[in-house]
């Protein structure tokens, strides 16, 4: 990681509180984002290998089991066909994807078929996706995927308390969760679609970064709502806020209903755009995704040699 | 390096950008570490080839693709062209031999002889095609089609009018990626633009019209059209603005002339080939092209009756001399200095974007550009920081290219414009802070520019630039940020950004702006007028407002004059009353009680001012007589100096007076309405005696005018506005404003019922009025002091002055504290008022000399009175916080 970690400040009420975000005028960023930014050509298909590291490449189903786990660790070292990198030039630049992302019971499963790569396996953790269990559970789980080899821990936070305003438990307790993990990093997940209002997602984002988040993350996929570009813009003020007052870089991570290649050059605009470069590579940006990479490959396929690919010519994951 | 220099590299970046040095910013440079895998089998750089394409054309704008490889460009992440397809606005514009026409009749209208205007594209330095310079026979041709078009084209049922406005707005749809590249290639803004507002824009103002079109004769049954209207539109949004003026005029039944500007020609024409596509008949809307002097020619031309001009202050006050006394109508939508107006508890990183819309949007060739900054001091340096990092972010290049937010300046005059008003501000020591991702070196191009250690007297503070550069000053209190905004000769557009909705809609209200947007810039939508106070013009784009542009009353049958041959040189001199040995004095009995040997008191009337009487300035008096011609009283003589403190006090009540609730107001009309009833018969027998009319006809004149009293007492509190149907989710409320404080010059007819029709509506709609009552007849509007004592209005609301009607005309016209003159008087009045209003822009209301039925419901009191005034001003507020569960 070629940036320090944020190693958390006090709690600043005082920033938590004052910080104002006006939806409309949000959503009209949001919307410019999505229209003022285009790649084509040679760029279309770098940006693309680009997002392709970015993704943390995810099953989180009732049914996962090491068949499918294994197949996902597998697509994640050899994420696109070799003969499309080859024609693209970049056969040399030892694309995966950013990390495999897989429940606490399927870590080690994933630890294993990773082992000698450096992708990361990232477990969610502490009651995922509700967060409605006891923290000595939730903390518990965080130290067991940890101990089976976790590199990152996504975890969610108690939405209750920033319905309720209590801001000094959620920096208690997201705190304590940064200790749970020790060298593992963390992710904490807002959960943004439940929060409320885009007032209460900056307060939220401020107070997981005061309490040492490594990254904040959107969603768990599983609200209503997801990785929407009004909530990632609120979000991505926050991380560049806190940057600009303590030096740390915080890094994102939007999931949830992120499916096409179009989508993911616009997620590494938005980033480029609000952030800058430093905040387009693995290490402070991720895409938490199961079905975009196969969208990403297939556009890649046409990037490569001007034909749209069948679902059957690329490998499944 | 200091941050205030832009300095280009010359190396081109692998990308094939060229560089700005930008000021230092948050964000660090990509790191170039490369991962280099020895045993990596070495591949050539993988190039496309163009074939496999579906657009052969597609490849970047400039025409050269920089080598650049994908690998390379995975490390860096860099951007690249985007470009838009030139290709079918180049075969458009191959398909007219690249040398263009007018077009009348639905026709390309070409002589041989006409000198040509290059059109070139100022983000290429791209020839594109010659087009014509129109002379005085070409405007002939098109003004006589217009012409003989307008006897068919207004008569048609608004129904068959709206099925023509709707075809044009399908067809335009049709061609609404060629018109948005041809636009773009002609004025050189980004293609997204073009594309994203230009053109929808244009699209929603068809359909809005096409159904007023439907609806006019039912929503606007006083109303017809005017005729032919000549419009003359600036480059900055040549479709567009062109479109504002076209859509309303068409729905309203007249025929057009439009006069594109000689840089932007090419949308104009291709739209003009749309209509005709579309089926609109010959001569409804023709275009003629040409510089300035085609414009002149345009303007002058005596079968114009409608003038629609956009564009500089500097040519729509030249606009309004030239149009002077003709009869011609006309609107002016001019310049501005707009503020932006940030507190300390907005959401300060959606204002900054906010700025990035208000200032840096279509490379600030914006008539509404938020051009000054306006922070408050706790926020100011935070503010500030924040837009110089955000600027770093923006990319300066190709008009065609979908990847720059700032495309090129429209000429290079225009960019040596901007660049002058910034080495002025250097020159006065102000801090120019210029920055952007990328800048091409080739083009004309100009780099977003903030300018801070400015101030209220600072030359880039008060003049419009009309370029990519914004100030910043700071404000301690809502009171100050009013003033300073408030500290202009424009008054076109302001935003308010703030998550305090009482503050903000407070500010919206108090600033003098014809829009006004909370938390939102340069937001626009055919259902709401856009158009300014003071010298940012007069008159609406959009919305109904914007219909009364394109309308005149039913009644009105002007005739044209050649102003010419108006005389004002010597007009507003007067030579007061000297004694004289006739029998004057002889009369004054007549009018008292007594025997005939027995002289009354003397009368000399004071003037009325300020909630008082005062004697005039200069102690000149002015004989009145009755209809026999005999002397029955003095009136004081009027002279500069008492123009001048009765707009002082006009200006005093001018604040209270547009506070007071409307049914205030209201009661006070009514109240006046019960003491002229009280005063029936010794009013009317005034009158009679005055005028020469019946004591019948005069007790018919006194109850007429208690009914207007009544009646615009009822209308205080029913014309405050309407919520307009825009696209904004949100609300776009329209408020009637009043004018200001105004000046009214009443005619002879009727003295008394038109003294009352036109103070009336100016005082219940909060205006304060300099009221001069007939030159010949003031006496019964000089019995009103009375009723004013009696009926609670305030001081300084209605200031009446007597003396000689054009004497007095002179000097309000030519006061720069008053916002409008209504002048019912002479021709040559007409035209000096309008003549001399053109020094601030002023709002005029003449009659050209022509009178009108007093009494007559529509003629004394109809829609154009509540036209007249009010100001329209459009806020818009956007809502929402719902964003998920």
């Amino acid at each position: 990681m070629p940036h320090e970690r944020n190693p958390g400040i006090p709690l600043d009420l005082s920033w938590v509180t004052e910080g104002r975000v006006n939806l409309a005028a949000t959503k009209r960023r949001a919307d410019q984002h999505k229209v003022r930014r285009s790649v084509k050509m040679e760029w279309q298909a770098a940006w693309l290998l680009r997002a392709v590291t970015c993704i943390d490449l995810t099953t989180l189903s009732g049914d996962d089991t090491e068949a499918n786990v294994k197949r996902l660790c597998f697509k994640a070292k050899r994420p696109i066909r070799r003969d499309i990198l080859e024609t693209l030039g970049v056969a040399d630049k030892k694309i995966t994807t950013g990390a495999v992302c897989v429940y606490p019971n399927r870590v080690n499963e994933a630890v294993k078929h990773l082992e000698g790569t450096n992708i990361p396996v990232a477990s969610v953790a502490a009651g995922f996706p509700a967060g409605q269990t006891m923290l000595k559970h939730r903390l518990m789980e965080i130290e067991e995927a940890v101990a089976a080899g976790a590199h990152e821990i996504d975890i969610v936070i108690t939405r209750p308390y920033v319905l309720q305003s209590k801001w000094q438990q959620l920096y208690d307790e997201v705190k304590a969760m940064r200790q749970a993990c020790g060298e593992a990093h963390l992710k904490t997940i807002l959960a943004t679609g439940e929060l409320g209002s885009l007032d209460n997602v900056y307060r939220a984002s401020v107070i997981c970064m005061m309490a040492g988040a490594d990254v904040i993350k959107t969603s768990t996929g599983k609200e209503g709502v997801n990785a929407t570009f009004p909530v990632a813009l609120t979000m991505l003020r926050a991380i560049r806020e806190y940057h600009q007052r303590t030096g740390f870089k915080v890094g994102f991570k939007p999931a949830g209903g992120i499916r096409s290649a179009k989508d993911a050059v616009s997620w590494l605009a938005i980033m480029k755009e609000e952030l800058g470069d430093d905040w387009t590579k693995p290490d402070l940006f991720r895409i938490g995704a199961s079905s975009l990479l196969t969208d990403i490959e297939r556009q890649l396929f046409h990037c490569a040699t001007g034909r749209y690919a069948a679902a059957h010519q690329l490998a499944m994951s | 390096m200091s941050s205030t220099t832009v300095k280009k590299t010359t190396a081109a970046q692998p990308n094939g950008d060229v560089k700005v040095k930008v000021a230092p910013t948050s964000t660090q440079p990509p790191k170039a570490d490369k991962i280099a895998d020895p045993r990596a089998p070495k591949l050539p750089p993988f190039q496309f080839d163009a074939s496999l394409k579906t657009n052969p054309d597609d490849v970047a704008p400039t025409g050269t693709k920089p080598p650049v490889s994908v690998a390379e460009v995975f490390e860096t992440l860099a951007y690249g062209p985007a470009p838009e397809s030139p290709a079918v606005a180049n075969a458009w514009l191959d398909d007219h031999g690249r040398d263009f026409g007018h077009f009348v009749n639905n026709k390309w209208y070409k002589r041989d002889g006409r000198s040509k205007y290059e059109c070139r594209c100022p983000a290429r330095d791209e020839f594109l095609a010659h087009t014509a310079e129109g002379d005085d026979e070409d405007v002939d041709v098109a003004m006589k089609a217009a012409h003989e078009a307008h006897k068919t084209w207004s008569k048609l049922p608004g129904h068959v009018r709206a099925r023509y406005i709707y075809s044009i707005a399908r067809h335009v749809q049709k061609h609404i990626r060629l018109l948005a590249v041809v636009e773009s290639l002609d004025n050189g803004k980004p293609i997204r633009e073009t594309r994203d507002a230009d053109m929808a824009v244009v699209a929603r103002w068809l359909y809005h019209y096409a159904g007023w079109a439907q609806v006019l004769d039912r929503e606007m049954p006083e109303m017809t059209s005017v005729g032919v209207v000549a419009g003359i539109v600036a480059w900055n949004f040549p479709l567009m603005l062109l479109v504002w003026k076209v859509a309303p005029a068409l729905a309203a039944g007249n025929t057009i002339v439009m006069k594109p500007a000689d840089y932007t020609p090419l949308s104009a024409l291709l739209f003009a080939e749309i209509c005709a596509e579309a089926g609109l008949p010959p001569g409804v809307f023709n275009v003629v092209t040409g510089a300035g002097a085609t414009g002149a020619k345009v303007a002058a031309h005596p079968l114009v009756d409608k003038l629609a001009f956009t564009g500089s202050t500097g040519v729509g006050r030249i606009l309004r001399r030239v149009t002077a006394g003709t009869g011609k109508k006309l609107s002016l939508e001019l310049g501005g200095k707009s503020p932006v107006i940030v507190f300390d508890d907005a959401d300060l990183d959606g204002t900054i974007e906010g700025v990035i819309d208000a200032i840096f949007f279509n490379q600030g060739q914006v008539c509404s550009a938020g051009s000054r900054l306006l922070i408050q001091e706790p926020v100011f340096d935070k503010f500030v920081a924040k837009l110089k990092e955000r600027m770093t972010h923006l990319r300066v290049g190709d008009c065609l290219d979908k990847c720059v937010d700032i495309g090129a300046i429209v000429d290079d005059k225009q960019r040596k414009t901007i660049d002058g008003y910034v080495q002025m501000a250097r020159d006065e020591g102000c801090d120019v802070y210029q920055a952007c991702s990328c800048i091409p070196d080739k083009g004309c191009y100009y780099p977003p520019t903030l300018i801070t250690n400015v101030d209220t007297s600072s030359v880039c503070v008060q003049e419009e630039i009309f370029g990519p550069v914004v100030t910043a000053q700071a404000f301690r209190t809502a009171k100050e940020a009013v003033a300073l905004a408030n500290n202009t000769t424009y008054g076109l557009g302001a935003s308010v950004w703030s998550e305090n909705l009482s503050k903000a809609l407070e500010l919206s209200l108090m600033i003098k702006a014809g829009t006004v947007w909370i938390n939102a810039h340069n937001l626009f939508d055919a259902a709401a007028g856009f158009g300014g106070y003071r010298e940012s013009g007069f008159g609406r784009d959009g919305g109904k407002e914007g219909l009364y542009e394109y309308t005149k009353p039913k009644h009105l049958k002007l005739t044209k004059r050649d102003a010419d041959k108006i005389d004002i040189s010597s007009f507003g001199k007067v030579t007061p009353h000297r004694p004289s040995l006739d029998d004057e004095r002889a009369e004054v009995a007549t009018l008292g009680p007594h025997a005939a040997d027995v002289p009354s008191v003397d009368r000399t009337y004071k003037m009325y001012y300020g909630g008082a009487q005062k004697r005039p300035d200069a102690p000149y008096a002015r004989p009145i007589r009755n209809a026999a011609g005999k002397v029955i009283a003095h009136v004081g003589e009027g002279n500069r100096k008492d123009v001048r403190n009765a707009v002082e006090a006009a200006h005093k009540a001018f604040p209270g007076w547009g506070k007071r609730a409307a049914h205030n107001r209201a009661q006070i009309v009514y109240y006046m309405a019960e003491n002229l009833e009280v005063r029936r018969v010794e009013v009317a027998t005034r009158l009679a005696s005055t005028t020469g009319v019946s004591q019948e006809d005069a007790l018919k004149e006194v109850d007429a005018a208690i009914d207007r009293l009544f009646y615009w007492g009822a209308y205080a509190d029913k014309y405050g506005g309407a919520v307009q149907e825009t696209t904004l989710y949100g609300a776009t409320v329209k408020i009637h404003e009043p004018v200001g404080p105004l000046a009214i010059l009443c005619p002879d007819e009727n003295p008394l019922l038109s003294f009352v029709s036109l103070f009336a509506p100016a005082i219940v709609r909060g205006n304060t009025v300099l009221i001069v009552p007939s030159e010949k007849y003031p006496l019964s509007a000089l019995d009103f002091y009375q009723v004013f004592d009696t009926s609670d209005l305030p001081g300084g609301v209605v200031n009446i002055l007597t003396g000689e009607r054009d004497h007095l005309a002179k000097y309000m016209a030519e006061h720069q504290n008053l916002e409008a003159v209504w002048y019912f008087g002479s021709v040559e009045g007409s035209k000096f008022v309008e003549y001399t209003a053109a020094e601030n822009i002023k709002r005029t209301w003449v009659n050209y000399g022509q009178s009108r039925d007093w009494f007559d419901p529509i003629q004394g009191a109809g829609e154009e009175f509540f036209y007249q005034a009010v100001e329209v001003k459009n806020i818009w507020m956007p809502m929402g916080t719902i964003f998920a569960n």
